[in-house]
Parts: C-alpha cells; structure tokens; sequence
C-alpha cells in the first residue's frame, strides 16, 4: 500500500524558556512532494524541523512519520542542518562527511564496508563533488559545502529528507543544480520539506506550503497559500498580539496548555 | 580583604556580561611567570616588581588569547587553554629556577600559588586600596561606556566610541583586580572572584546598577567569613574558603531568589494553578446558566454536581477553589447551593469573553479550523491582560460576549 | 635509567591526554577539560585518605567519578540554572578545587605522598622511588608507567572502536541525533575518558599542568592537519617532542621537569603559528605578484 501521509503533525507546542515558539501546531503533509516551509525569522520554521526530527521535545502534541513513531522510523528520515550549525575548520575530507551519512546506532562500532564506500562516491557523484572527493571541507565554497551536507543525507538512502536553510549562500548555478536533484528525487518517490525564505521563487519550486507565523497561518499548494491576506498575517506585523500573549505567558511561566475537560 | 574582593567583584561584572568570564583565568595563571620575573629582576621580594611583572604578563595573555583567535582557526576557548598552560608552565619553570637558585629571601613566593591572606603586610594593602580606587573611579567615570561596550560593541561602534580604548581599559583593570587579590587566593581560585559573585547577583535582578552591588556585596561578606573561618582552624588556607562561602551563596540564590531562583518558579506554577482552578469554576457556571438559556439570571443558585456536569473538576479541588471564591466575595452560599455575587458575575463574563474573543482572533488570523479552536484557546483566557482585551476588541470589531461557542 | 623510565611515562601522558583533548578540542570544550582535571582534585584527595595507598583501582574509579560529577554540574548549571557557560565552568571547577584544597590541608597535615606542590605540577622526577620488582631483583619499571599503559590501553581501545560515534559527535551533534544515536551517552564516555586520564595523570604532571597536555599539542597539530587520523597522530608526535624536549632542558637548567615539558609544549605551538602565518603570507606575496604580471 502506498502511503499517502509523510508527515503529521498533531497539535505541535514547543516552548523555549517558557515561550511559545510553536503553537498549536497541525498539519498532515503528502508524500512525494517537494515541500515547502516558508515564514519570517524567529517563526519557528527550524524549531519545526527538529522537532520532527525529534532533536527537540515538544510540550505538548506528537510528530508521526508514515503513521509511526518517528524512533520506528529513523532509517527513512534524513536531516540536512544549517550550513552554519557546524565548524567547518574540521579535520575532515569531503569523504568523510558523507561517509557519517552511513553511520547508524548499530554500526557505529563496525567497520565501513564495500557497500557504504560505494554509496557514498555514488551521492558525492550525484551533487557533482567527485573531483573534490579528497579536500579538506573548509577548501570548499559556500555551495560546496552545501552540496556536501545533501550528499550525506542521500547517502542515508532515506524517503524523507528535511533541509534547513539548503539555498542560503549559494550561487545560481548551484542553486538550480540542487534544484535538479530535488526533482530527480521527487520523481522517485521521496518526499523533500525544505525552509525556504526568498517569497519570490516559492511558487517555482515547490508543489505544496506551509506558511508559519509561530502559528500555522496557512497550508496547501502554493496558490492556496500566496494570497494576500495569509501573507499580510504572517509577515505584516499583524500578529503581534499573538507575541504579546507569548510575552505574557513567558513572564508568568503559565502553562500554555491545560486538558481539555469541558463536557 | 575587602578591597581586593569589592575590585574582583565589579570587574567581574563586566567580563560576565561580556561573556568572558574564563579570560579571568588564563590571566589569573599568566600571572605566575610576571611575578617571577619581577622577583629575578629586583632580586628580592619587591612589591612593586613583582605586581608591575605581574601586571606585564596577565596583560599580555589577553592579548595573545585575542591574537590566537584572530589569526588562526582555534576557538577562544582553546586559545584560553593554551595560554594558561603555557604561561603557567613558565612559571612553574621560574618558580623551580628561582628556588634552585641564589635567592636568598624567596620565602612566600609560594604564597601566590594557593593565598594566604595572613601573608599581606601593610606596604601591599595600601596598594590594595590604590587598585580599588583605581577601579571605582574608571567605573564611575566610563559606567556608560562600559555598559554599550559591554552590551554590544558592534553598536558602540556605529555610534563612534572608542571602543578599542575602552575594550583596552577594562582589560587592564581586570588584570589589575587579578593581580592585587593574587596574593590572597593563589593562582586557581582567584577566578572564582572573578566568576561566581557576578553569576549570583545576576539571581537577584536584571539592573546593572544593583548587579554591581550586590556581586560586591556577596563577594566582601565572603571574604570575611572565608578570613575568619580560616583564621580560626588556623592551619588551612583563605582562598578555599571563601571559594566555598561564595559557592553556597550562588546555590542559595539559585534556589531562593525572587527573580530567577526556583523557588519562586515553584510559587508561581502554584499561584497560577490556583489562578486557574477559581477562573475555570466561574467559567463553569457560565456555560452551566448558558446551556438553561438563563444568561440574564447568572445569580441563581446550583449545586456543586451541576458544575461537574458542564466540566470535570476534581472534586476535592473543587470545594477548594469554591470555598477560596466565597472568601474572595464572587460566590454566596445558601445551604448546599452556591450563586454568583455581584462581582462573579462580572468576573464569570470577563473570563468567558476572553475565551471566545481569543478563539475568533485564532479563527481569523491563523489557520486553525473550529474543530481545533477550542482546546487552543483553553487556558488562555487566564493570562490575557486587559491591554489585550482592549486590543482584541478593537481588532476583532466585537464588543460584549461572542456568542459563538466552540 | 630513570631518564628512561620519566620520559617513557610522561610521554604515555601525553599521548593519552592529546588523544582525548583532540576531541574536547573539536567539540570546543577544551576548558571543560580544563575544569575536569581541577574538579578531580577532591576525588583523589579522598581516595588517598581512605586507602592510604595510591594503589587502589576502585577508589581511582571513585576519583573518576568525581571528574564526570563535576561535567554533569557544569550542564546542570548552564541548562537548568541559566547561567552562561563559560561562568559554570568556572564556578565548578574553583568550587570543587577548593573543596580538594580544604580537605589537603585538614587531612593531610605532613603526608609525602600529597601536598599542594604536587597538585600544581605533580613529581614526575620521584616516579622511580615506586617501582614494581618481581622476584625481589627483577625490576620491571615505575608503577606510574603501569598505571599508565593501563590507561593507554582503555583509552586507546575506546577510541579505536567509538571511533566513528566521537568523529560524529564532534562534527555535528545535531545530526548524530537526527541519525538516533544517544548523543548523552557518548558524551559522557568523553567525559569519564578526560576525567581518567587527569586522575592518573596526577601524581606524574599535577592537576594544572595536565591541562597542557589535553590542550596544546591537539592545537597545535589542529594548525596543520586536514584530516582527524593526521591531526591524532601529529598530537602524539608534538606531545612527545615536547616530552622529550622539555626532559632535557629542565635538567640542564634544573628546573621543573612538567613545567619545562609544558612550557616547551607552548613553545612549539606559538613556532607553528608564526610559521605558517609567515608561510601563508609569503604566498600571497608570491600570488600577489604573480597576478601583477
């Protein structure tokens, strides 16, 4: 059977120091589509992603992946961080990198063997690095660097991968290069939920949105979601009610949810 | 005493809100080589030598920390590490040479390893008293400098402060504060001064102003204690007891302070608990006279099985929360009926309006579909202020009690 | 012979404590290996009051406990107490030194075996007056030097065989755990690995100076290495060029033997910095002026 859902998120809270950085949060993602996660800063779009990726807890709500548990289904998640979440100035070739790609908790203390290598020159072909294979990762350019972070998770042989933040810093010819094998993926089946923060290639390159404002403001293809109005809500300063309430909530270490007991 | 650990305290302050608690450190052991230096150079044990060495080396440790970072791809704390040690090492390299040596008067060299207050004689502490002075005086005189550099010097450098000079001039002032309390708590724990008074004033408010005083305070009550307790076990050092004094009185305002401590988290979470439990209880007997269409007569009468039917209270609570509603004057009681007062009335109506404002705010502005609105806007009515009211109604364009409920 | 014997310990110090400061180096918490080798202090004083002996496995253990207590408090004060990192490292370890400090000097009025000198900079020159003889005649070496090797070969088999798991961690937390590995777990493996590395380290370089140890040489080697293998390897290389460097000059000026190692230690580091600057400026010149013509 096919599953239709890739990701669902159910009633999402995560706070931070007492803050609601995501708030009530729910939505059911389709699968083999190249999503889109779209919002201004500090409105939780990479909160959102770990949080999937269960590098966060939530305080309230659940994540399902293909109607599982996300611990059940580590091996068809791949996580593709910030370019600069991590120091490039390590000691490390581009190999290497991708090589983690192969990594899994029961391997770790096994030694790489034939197969791994050769998934791992096959994704560095892929994202065009083969000649670069030896270089010390802080020889590379900004969309180098990008390009090797993809080229590990492909090698996780994952059905879903999340990128944060993969456009940033990158020049146009990487940029549609990447964007070629973001199809290419699509075309096999893989489901790809990208942060995305330039509004003007949006509808170019995704099938399906989610605008987020702290709050899921809108979900649905792109024409569903570009309209005006869902736009001024999340970017034209509308809610700052909503942070306020946020403050308010922060200061007097209230507790965002209560059960629901009302009969 | 007092002198030196009122001008670590406010020094340290600063490099805590510069986040650069740990350099205190790296100049801390630096200090070791300059003494010595001092020592050969004067040949004997001579104040002013030995503190101009020391204040030589710390300065220069600073420097190369900050050098390291610049130039290379070593993190800053490494760059600390790696100038700590090596400076330490030479003066441990020092130190050895100089009691192998010639000297003849080397005696209490030892004392700026470990501290021993007893060690300070009368020259030193007039030149304890000059250092604080020193700093006093450059914190009153740069305080605002010091703070927009502190605070974001990127900021203080768009608005043309020599921030360099001032970066300069707190740096030297820490070496100084570090070089004159040397002596009393040895080369280790010195840093504590520098750390832990700055971290447990930081407990107790968010005002630079107080921040300082306090950290002053705590730091001076330290030393006393930590003096006297060593004075009276007379065989065990200073520094390691004033480092413990200190250490409880972080951990006491970490439990017990009024701003940040949990302690009062924990008051809170209580208070807001109860907060809750009484709103939720007036809540329901809206919902309950809404339901008999009795919106007009919200002063009748009912009993406490009928709030239970509207929403699930626990019942011991229950009598709890309508027992602290009575003495608060919003609930009346006639035998084992309970109505709303004057005043809960106007109360039930305000939380219930917050609610259901919040939910069309919700409904309109985000993408939440009604199935979901109602457990979002739960526990929100508690919080909202009537600032927000205000603005609610005002964005919303509703006035009085939505009807809609959801 | 105890030229032989000291420079052969020192330098099994330093290969363990580089191998481990390479990935505290690379995880950028070198001072929270600093912070350990303060904090393991306490440990050992009680270790050595209970026992009497150096000997006792089990209360190094309990000293070694006292190392990864002291990192378990430095997360509990920045992530539950909100105080900034730097500042919990510091109050950690000056707090459990100076409870170390206190118990010295109530317990240990008079004992040889630990004063405050030996904290600060160990007795590496003293090692050979505790050997280990078989037979009554047959003299097989200092016991440090076995304290050692023994901790060489845990160390070294933990990273032969985590290898993977400590590269990953370091590199990129996130995504270890993005992958389900238990990021807590392998973090205090490090820990427990640091702290039993600066417990039997103590009574040969001292608590302080061992921070030169974890420290420099992985720094140094860090300058010039683009692959982690090379940069572990170039570490036990810089470590024991120091060793034997820093040996040498302390007796001709007769001086501290740790101190002079360590000291050296900086030395190398600060040559290979100016170098590879003056290196690297001389080709941009040469680029430079190639690109004129």
């Amino acid at each position: 059977m096919k599953e239709k859902c890739a990701i669902e998120v159910h009633n999402l809270t995560i706070t931070y120091g007492g803050a609601p950085v995501l708030w009530d949060v729910d939505f059911e993602l389709p699968a083999g589509q190249i999503i889109g996660v779209i919002g201004p800063n500090g409105s939780g779009k990479t909160t959102l992603l770990k949080t999937i990726m269960g590098l966060l807890e939530p305080s309230s709500g659940y994540v399902k992946i293909f109607n599982q548990d996300l611990s059940k289904m580590r091996e068809r998640i791949a996580y593709v961080p910030q370019r600069e979440s991590v120091d490039w100035d390590f000691p490390a070739s581009v190999f290497d990198v991708v090589m983690m790609g192969r990594y899994r908790k029961n391997n770790l203390f096994k030694r790489t063997n034939k197969i791994d290598v050769e998934i791992v020159e096959e994704c560095i072909e892929k994202v065009g690095l083969t000649e670069f294979r030896d270089r010390q990762i802080a020889q590379l350019s900004g969309g180098q660097q990008q390009r090797v972070f993809i080229a590990r998770a492909l090698a996780q042989k994952a059905e879903i991968y999340l990128m944060d933040e993969p456009f940033v810093g990158v020049d146009a010819a990487t940029e549609n290069s990447i964007l070629n094998l973001l199809e290419e993926m699509r075309n096999t089946g893989k489901t790809v939920l990208i942060i995305h923060h330039d509004l003007q290639t949006v509808s170019d390159y995704f099938d399906y949105l989610v605008l987020l404002n702290t709050r899921l403001i809108a979900k649905g293809t792109p024409q569903d979601v570009l309209t005006k109005e869902n736009l001024t809500n999340a970017y034209g300063g509308q809610l700052t009610l909503l942070a306020k309430v946020a403050n308010l909530i922060k200061e007097n270490q209230f507790p965002i949810r209560e059960k629901d007991v009302d009969l | 005493m007092i002198c030196i650990n009122s001008s670590s305290a406010l020094i340290g302050s600063f490099a805590y809100l510069r986040k650069r608690s740990l350099i205190g450190d790296a100049v801390a052991h630096s200090l070791l080589p300059g003494i010595c230096l001092g020592f050969i150079m004067a040949g004997e044990k001579n104040m002013i030598y030995l503190f101009f060495g020391a204040f030589f080396t710390g300065w220069l440790s600073t420097y190369l920390v900050d050098y390291i970072v610049n130039r290379s791809k070593i993190k800053q704390d490494a760059a600390i590490g790696i100038v700590l040690s090596s400076f330490f090492a030479l003066g441990i390299v020092l130190l050895t040479f100089i009691q192998n040596g010639v000297y003849t008067d080397q005696g209490g060299l030892n004392h700026f390893l470990f501290g021993q207050v007893a060690a300070i004689n009368k020259d030193e502490l007039l030149l304890f008293a000059v250092v604080l002075a020193v700093i006093v005086l450059s914190i009153i005189v740069f305080y605002r400098s010091f703070i927009i550099v502190s605070f974001n010097s990127d900021y203080a450098k768009s608005i043309g402060l020599p921030v360099r000079s001032i970066e300069f001039l707190m740096t030297s002032l820490t070496v100084l504060a570090i070089a004159a309390g040397i002596q009393a708590l040895g080369v280790v724990l010195i840093s504590a001064l520098i750390v832990t008074p700055a971290a447990a004033a930081r407990f107790w408010t968010h005002s630079l102003g107080r921040m300082l005083v306090i950290a002053v305070v705590f730091s001076v009550f330290s030393g006393l204690v930590g003096a006297y307790i060593s004075y009276a076990n007379s065989q065990t050092p200073t520094g390691p007891w004033v480092v413990m004094i200190l250490s409880t009185i972080t951990l006491i305002s970490f439990i017990g302070s009024t701003k940040r401590g949990i302690l009062a988290r924990y008051l809170k979470a209580r208070n807001n608990k109860s907060k809750i439990l009484l709103e939720n209880i007036l809540k329901a007997i809206y919902h309950y006279h809404e339901r008999q269409d009795r919106q007009k007569e919200l002063n009748l009468s009912l009993a406490p099985a009928e709030i239970l039917k509207v929403r699930r209270f626990d019942t011991a609570d229950l009598r709890h929360g309508l027992n602290q509603l009575i003495r608060r004057g919003f609930i009346g009681y006639r035998g084992n009926n309970y109505y709303l007062t004057e005043e809960g009335m106007t109360e039930s109506k305000r939380i219930v309006r917050l609610h259901r404002l919040w939910e069309q705010y919700l409904l309109k502005r985000t993408s939440i579909d009604a199935f979901h609105v109602h457990s979002g806007a739960e526990a929100i009515e508690h919080i909202l202020s009537p600032e927000i009211e205000k603005e609610l109604e005002k964005e919303l364009g509703i006035s009085g009690i939505p009807t809609e409920d959801f | 012979m105890s030229d032989f014997w000291i420079i052969l310990t020192a330098s099994i110090v330093a290969i363990n404590a580089g191998l481990l400061g390479c990935f505290l180096l690379l995880r950028k918490m070198a001072m929270v290996g600093d912070a350990i080798s303060h904090a393991v202090l306490p440990g050992i004083v009680i270790a050595y009051y209970f026992s009497g002996d150096k000997t006792s496995g089990l209360l190094l253990l309990g000293a070694t406990l006292t190392g990864v207590l002291a990192s378990f408090i430095i997360d509990f004060l920045s992530r539950k107490a909100k105080i900034q990192g730097d500042a919990s490292i510091g109050i950690t370890y000056t707090l459990l030194f100076a409870l170390g400090m206190i118990m010295i000097s109530t317990w240990m009025q008079g004992n040889v075996d630990i004063d405050m000198e030996c904290v600060l900079y160990g007795d590496i020159a003293l090692i050979h007056m505790d050997k280990i003889i078989v037979d009554g005649n047959l003299y097989l070496g200092p016991r440090a030097f076995f304290v050692e090797i023994i901790a060489f070969a845990i160390i070294g088999f933990s990273l032969l065989f985590g290898f993977k798991g400590f590269k990953l961690l370091a590199f990129n937390i996130d995504y270890a755990r993005s992958l389900g590995i238990n990021t807590g777990k392998w973090h205090y493996a490090l820990m427990t690995l640091v702290s039993l590395t600066t417990v039997v380290a103590f009574e040969v370089v001292g608590a302080v100076l061992v921070v030169g140890f974890l420290i420099i040489p992985p720094a140094t080697a860090q300058l010039v290495s683009t692959k982690l293998k090379v940069m572990l390897l170039l570490t036990c290389i810089f470590g024991i060029s120091a060793v034997i460097l820093g040996y040498y000059l302390a007796i001709w000026w007769n001086v501290s033997i740790t101190g002079a190692m360590v000291m050296v230690s900086g030395i190398i580091f600060f040559g290979v910095l100016i170098g590879q600057r003056i290196l690297k400026s001389n080709k941009q010149n040469v680029e430079f002026a190639e690109g004129q013509f």
